[in-house]
């Protein structure tokens, strides 16, 4: 009796240990269930790499290339400004700060990350947005430069914890033998940590970046949410994941619009899946 | 000649820099967040519905349905997710499988809280048929928080010593009953920091919840699963993008019960977490 109980539970354990394989399998086939169907009536070619996106004009226009720019365009934005504070602070919190400031910088960090997105966005609203239409004297300042200084934030808690987990994790011999030939702490931060733990820095920097290009509620809150080819990072744009929020409420289930706005879901699937996927290959090189 | 002594300065001021340019934004949002919103806190603003279109009234229905939703994906995430993570810290092997599941994990955490909206749409709301409704909501905010459970429990599971286990067994005591009276109770206070940040990062998310449950306006509460409901953090996208002339107060007080939930939760579960790493006896 107790050995049948027993087989059951590890029967149970086993199967909710395939869960997580179970639901990415189901998010991906729903979504090519619904989104596969805007393939009938317009090609991948146009889809992908048409210039205009007017889902409910006659007949709807669905080229998703304007909205993939403004990802790209924010996208590219918040990884420049991200990038080097968050490996700079990495490096800081790994290797300079003393213990107990360590520890501090280290929660707000992870509070940092805790901030919700719709937080964000609506901090962004009344501080950026307005700091970016005064300084740039443009008619909004609802652009894809605020949407990429408030993402930045967003990529770098990321950034900065799995980069330091890396600086953190090289052994403590390769810093002791920098230090033993007389090199200078920074020295054997630049010449032996950081080429040391350069495959976990990378794979911080691509979910950093993964993170930005899946943000939702700041980057629709503003970015201005204009559905044309950008033209310059001081215009309105608007990113993938921004039109589906955007537009789902209004689209009919059903409708080639829905259809669509599913396709859209597919492109952003596949491409934080790569993300992923290299990014783990990444953290794994080293081990 | 280069003075590697001045360099080393130099770079470590920029480092500095660096890190100042988190930190003070950060202090910043939170400053201004406290500052302006702290005033708009009241009694009757925590405990009195939405009135004249959002613009006066309070925020009870959306705190209430954020509860219901945090509660409801909890329920459903902790136990599977709890399981999930026994499995990979104690019966897993080494082997593709187990490389799989580990993949998986990963992919759905970097899976954009969009994409869980869209597919909560078509598995819960369509598929299923249970509409836009707390039920197809919770689900989706449940299946989005898995990977932080799963991740944090198995850590824990996994920081408990071989030794216990060993002792466990050569006592004649069978691998899951190690397992229920051993391996689990000792890592109780990790997947108590697990379920915590779970529930912040449910109650934070927007996008999952925007066409599965969140209702625009709703003056009064859900009475069942099927009913739909106010959300916090949809109810703050509302007031500050979609609803014109809401006062400044409303909204700057939105933000801050909302930044309050989710900070304070992930403060309790840093502080379990430290004190559990400080107790530990091994």
């Amino acid at each position: 009796m107790r050995k049948l109980k027993e087989s059951i539970i590890e029967k149970l354990i086993l199967l909710c240990g395939l869960a997580s394989v179970f639901f990415v399998v189901l998010i991906f086939l729903f979504l090519l269930k619904e989104g596969l169907a805007v393939f009938k009536t317009i090609s991948l070619k146009d889809f992908i790499l048409g210039k205009s996106w007017y889902p409910i004009s006659e007949p709807a226009q669905l080229g998703i290339l304007p909205l993939i720019m403004g990802s790209f365009l924010v996208t590219i934005g918040a990884a420049i400004i991200s990038i080097p504070i968050g490996v700079g602070c990495a490096i800081y919190i790994a290797e300079i700060a003393p213990l107990r400031l360590k520890e501090i910088l280290k929660v707000g960090i992870e509070l940092l990350a805790a901030i919700p997105s719709v937080v964000l966005g609506f901090i962004g609203m009344v501080t950026i947005v307005p700091l970016v239409k005064s300084i740039f004297h443009l008619p909004t300042g609802l652009t894809a430069i605020s949407g990429s200084i408030m993402l930045a934030f967003m990529a770098m808690p990321t950034i900065v914890s799995i980069a330091e987990d890396a600086l953190y994790s090289v052994p403590k011999i390769y810093k002791e033998g920098a230090f033993a030939l007389g090199a200078t702490h920074w020295q054997t931060i630049y010449r032996v940590v950081l080429p040391a733990a350069s495959s976990g820095i990378v794979a911080a920097v691509m979910l950093g970046i993964g993170r930005v290009i899946g943000e939702t509620m700041a980057v629709m809150m503003i970015t201005g949410n204009a559905a044309v080819m950008p033209n310059s990072i001081l215009a309105p744009v608007r990113t993938l994941t921004a039109t589906i929020a955007a537009e789902m409420g209004e689209a009919v289930v059903g409708s080639e619009h829905y259809f669509a706005l599913f396709g859209i879901g597919i492109v952003l699937f596949i491409i934080s899946f790569c993300i992923n996927v290299t990014a783990d290959l990444f953290l794994h090189r080293n081990k | 000649m280069r003075n590697p002594y001045r360099t080393q300065k130099i770079a470590f001021f920029f480092l500095l820099i660096a890190t100042l340019l988190i930190v003070i934004p950060v202090g910043i949002i939170v400053l201004i967040i406290i500052e302006k919103g702290l005033p708009a806190i009241s009694w009757e603003f925590l405990s009195d519905i939405p009135r004249k279109g959002m613009r006066a009234g309070g925020i009870f229905p959306a705190i209430v349905g954020t509860i219901y939703l945090v509660s409801g994906a909890i329920v459903f995430a902790l136990p599977i997710g709890v399981l999930a993570a026994i499995y990979l810290s104690e019966y897993a092997k080494d082997n593709l499988l187990t490389r799989l599941i580990k993949l998986a994990i990963v992919n759905l955490a970097g899976v954009p809280s969009v994409v869980y909206g869209l597919f909560g749409l078509a598995l819960f709301v369509v598929f299923f048929k249970f509409g836009a409704s707390i039920l197809s909501g919770s689900l989706t905010l449940g299946i989005m928080i898995l990977p932080i459970i799963i991740t944090t429990s198995r850590e824990a599971l996994e920081s408990v010593p071989y030794s216990f286990r060993e002792a466990s067994l050569s006592l004649g005591v069978s691998k899951w009953q190690t397992i229920r009276h051993i391996v689990l109770p000792n890592a109780i206070p990790g997947i108590l920091t697990g379920t915590i940040l779970g529930l912040g990062r449910a109650a934070g998310e927007t996008a999952p919840i925007l066409f599965t449950v969140a209702a625009f306006y709703l003056p009064q509460l859900p009475s069942s699963i099927f009913d739909q409901a106010m959300a916090l953090p949809y109810h703050l996208y509302v007031i500050s993008t979609q609803v014109p002339n809401v006062d400044e107060k409303t909204r700057y007080g939105t933000a801050f019960v909302l930044l309050a939930i989710v900070l304070v939760m992930n403060l309790i579960a840093i502080i379990i977490r430290y004190q559990f790493r400080k107790k530990k006896k091994w």
